[in-house]
């Protein structure tokens, strides 16, 4: 029996289209445009001014605050402007627009670095390193890595648990990253079990990927404290408490993290931009990005720089194919859907998933019928139904009671509800009214 | 780049294939075996029931939803197929036809549209139509055509007895079980589904075979069925065990009085049972309890109705009290 979260849970259509595709490298865009809120907490402040030259990997933006993070330009260029476009979050946020210097030798040849195993920096060097070069969670999180890793005196952190799980449908990156930069991660991983003395450290990918198992599993053969752990494919398995809670039977409590059961959860590609980090100097500018969809002419996984518009991914691929009704910044059940494709890709862009009217198409919402779908799919034991009707009845007291704050968004109670109630919508809509409550309350 | 057409709304984006009505026709499907047997052991009567009944419901959805509530008309949807059929399932074949649009009228009118419609109504809509025929009119929802004898034609009442009846009866007058069970059919018999009897309660394997149909589409599980039956044959059994000249088998107890047509159709009714599994699982006991303390005890020889009627009463109250459990709930961090 393979491991999986033992409640809840949905199994949707995965469609990985680009399982296979070799991730290639994008062509440089003529011009990046990098917001300076890549990570939650609160903006960077820009360091550099219009018509500045920069420098590949210069910082352009320091870190403004704890959990925040510092930002690099991706490219070699010029400064143009600094200006408020809108990002994947649908709002206008500040960004740094480079204009990309074509002729720079940094940007045209892109370096294949050499395998380096050896550690050899000190583990507080490691550390400040990791807060220097940039590096957020990327599995769309964007969570500081420096601020997981800051382990308070006292707390003893045992498991280190690499998220390679990439349980929603469409997306490969993570897939593709673990095939084709194994070994890379596993230095990665070396290097934080080292840094934060951490003695296990286990792998978990779902068992649509047993390419990557297997290579991972070859490579790890002789590694002591390094182990592989193939997931049963079920959604939400990515999400930490549920991966934790999968791999090594530990529960995450209500309101606490990974940390409290001595566990810290980082995903595969932000492993491998540590290794690039520590071993390379590289700091974080570039990622994998999916760009796929049932009716693309050539859906791909591609190396893209931070800041690249998403209609340059979108162009790569052959264009938006006649019926698109969604553009999706990360896969279909948690990512966002995009208003137009002229917003850049960030830190936190795992895939650019284009929808077709076929796919696109909801039912009208209906009764509920008290079918308990919604309940049994919900992999934090609520009762979505219940936690629906209190939101619109505005019970929002009663809903705080019922952990309407548990909810991870996860989004399986809307995917199954035959009725096609749009639960998780009002969840979302009375968790931020139950925050502010509570906020107001304190 | 901005396209019209391009829709932005909130995550997820994609749908399972499951949709209510779908869920409900695989009822109705569900149905079709016992369906077809009752219309060879009662005949064309038990087809002109089913047919009044299931025509008399959808007609009371929609004239109440369109002329007096003014709301979305949802006929199309299943739910007052089923209700329909299951009605007609609850009753004699030789019940007088306006009966039937009574407790249709009951059942739609008052059971299911008054509380809101569907997914608001607390209690199955069918058996409240049948309940309200029985306490209405006794005589006639209790005089059961016997099996086979008059399958050709359409006929106003023949008395006969169900088996549950029939034990009820001979033990009033003072007769043993061993007397009794001479004059009943024997267990293939009931089994198969040639005795008298509602439509719909009459073979056992029909109706099984429905509700593994439901269970394997996942339109319900095992638990409310299962449990439910289970309870029954156990506190049955205790009796019989005890007393068998007293008590009748547990056997029979569960091949009659639409034990079996309960269990798998009127409590695993989604609207009107709880959502989570710990509260199913109290709920079809609650069920067993009620419906084998009528039977022993009670002056009325069936009681799955009135047990499930009661229990659908608790449904509210059971969804609050067992709730699923939140995960990270009661857990202590390891590492402070
Ligand atoms: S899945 Fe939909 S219909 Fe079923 S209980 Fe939940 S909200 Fe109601
Ligand atoms: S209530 Fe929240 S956690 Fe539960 S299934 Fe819905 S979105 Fe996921």
């Amino acid at each position: 029996m393979l491991k999986t979260f033992p409640k809840g849970g949905v199994h949707p259509p995965e469609n990985k289209i680009t399982f296979n595709k070799q991730i290639k490298r994008m062509s440089l865009p003529k011009a990046v445009y990098v917001p300076i809120s890549q990570h939650i907490g609160i903006p960077s402040e820009i360091v550099v001014e219009v018509k500045e030259k920069v420098e590949k990997g210069q910082v352009i933006a320091k870190s403004g605050g704890y959990v925040s993070s510092n930002i690099h330009s991706p490219v070699a260029g010029v400064v143009t402007k600094l200006d408020k476009i809108i990002d994947t979050s649908g709002y206008k946020k500040q960004c740094i627009v480079i204009r990309t210097d074509l002729k720079d030798e940094s940007n045209l040849e892109e370096k294949e670095y050499l395998l380096k195993k050896e550690i050899t920096s000190p583990p507080h060097e490691i550390l400040q390193r990791i807060t220097d070069y940039g590096i957020v969670g990327l599995g769309g999180a964007t969570f500081p890595s420096h601020v997981k890793l800051n382990i308070k005196e006292g707390k003893k952190i045992d498991y280190l648990i690499l998220n390679g799980v990439e349980c929603e449908p469409y997306l490969t990156a993570d897939h593709r990253l673990m095939l084709e930069k194994a070994e890379e991660i596993i230095v990665g991983i070396k290097i934080l079990k080292y840094a934060l003395n951490i003695d296990k450290a286990i792998i978990g990918i779902e068992n649509n990927k047993t390419d990557a198992i297997d290579r991972l599993k070859r490579l790890t053969k002789e590694e002591k404290g390094i182990q592989v752990a193939a997931l049963q494919v079920k959604y939400p398995q990515g999400s930490e408490k549920q991966l934790v809670k999968a791999l090594i039977k530990r529960e995450v409590p209500k309101n606490g993290l990974p940390l409290d059961v001595g566990v810290i959860v980082h995903n595969v590609g932000t492993i491998f931009a540590i290794y690039q980090a520590i071993q390379h100097n590289i700091p974080l500018t570039e990622r994998v990005v999916t760009v796929t969809g049932k009716k693309l002419e050539n859906p791909s996984n591609f190396w893209v720089k931070i800041g690249t518009p998403i209609s340059d991914l979108i162009n790569e691929v052959g264009g938006l194919p006649e019926g698109t009704r969604k553009i999706l910044n990360g896969g279909p059940m948690m990512g966002k859907a995009i208003k137009n494709t002229d917003v850049p890709v960030t830190k936190g862009t795992s895939g650019i998933v284009i929808i077709h009217e076929e796919e696109a198409s909801r039912g009208e919402p209906q009764n509920c019928i008290r079918c308990g779908e919604c309940v049994s799919v919900c992999p934090m034991g609520l009762e979505p139904h219940l936690l629906m009707n209190l939101t619109e009845k505005g019970m929002y007291e009663k809903a705080a009671y019922e952990d309407i704050l548990t909810c991870i968004e996860c989004g399986s109670c809307s995917y199954v509800c035959p009725s096609n109630r749009p639960l998780l919508d009002y969840i979302r809509f009375g968790k931020s009214i139950v925050k502010k409550l509570e906020t107001a309350k304190n | 780049m901005n396209n019209p057409k391009i829709i932005v709304s909130a995550s997820p984006h994609v749908h399972s294939d499951r949709t209510s009505k779908k869920i409900m026709y695989d009822v109705v499907f569900a149905l079709i075996p016992a369906f077809l047997i009752s219309l060879y052991v009662f005949g064309i009567g038990a087809f002109v029931l089913t047919l009044v009944a299931v025509i008399s419901c959808l007609l009371f959805e929609y004239l109440i939803q369109k002329y007096i509530l003014k709301t979305n008309v949802t006929i199309g949807d299943g739910s007052a197929l089923i209700t329909g059929i299951l009605l007609a399932f609850n009753l004699p074949s030789s019940l007088p036809l306006w009966m039937v649009v009574v407790g249709s009228f009951v059942a739609i009118g008052i059971a299911k549209l008054s509380f809101g419609g569907l997914g608001y109504n607390i209690f199955n809509p069918a058996l409240i139509g049948r309940v309200f025929l029985l306490v209405s009119f006794p005589v006639q929802m209790t005089m059961w055509p016997t099996a086979f004898e008059n399958n050709t034609t359409i006929v106003d009442a023949i008395s006969g007895a169900t088996p549950l009846g029939a034990i009820k009866e001979g033990l009033m007058f003072g007769e043993t079980m061993t007397q009794i069970s001479s004059k009943l059919p024997s267990n293939t018999d009931m089994l198969l589904g040639f005795t008298g009897g509602s439509l719909g309660e009459m073979s056992a394997i029909a109706l099984i075979l429905g509700g593994l149909f439901l269970i394997i589409r996942k339109v319900i599980t095992w638990h409310i069925p299962v449990i439910m039956l289970a309870t029954i044959g156990i506190m049955t059994g205790i009796f019989w065990i005890v007393d068998p000249e007293q008590y009748a088998t547990p056997l029979l107890h569960l091949l009659s009085g639409g034990a079996i047509l309960g269990a798998f159709f009127m409590a695993t009714d989604l609207v009107t049972s709880p959502v989570t599994k710990k509260g199913m699982v109290v709920f079809a006991i609650g069920i067993g309890i009620i419906t084998g303390v009528i039977r022993l005890f009670g002056s009325y020889p069936e009681g799955v109705s009135f047990a499930i009627l009661i229990m659908n009463a608790f449904v509210p109250l059971i969804n609050t009290y067992f709730k699923p459990r939140r995960f990270g709930a009661k857990i202590k961090s390891k590492i402070v």
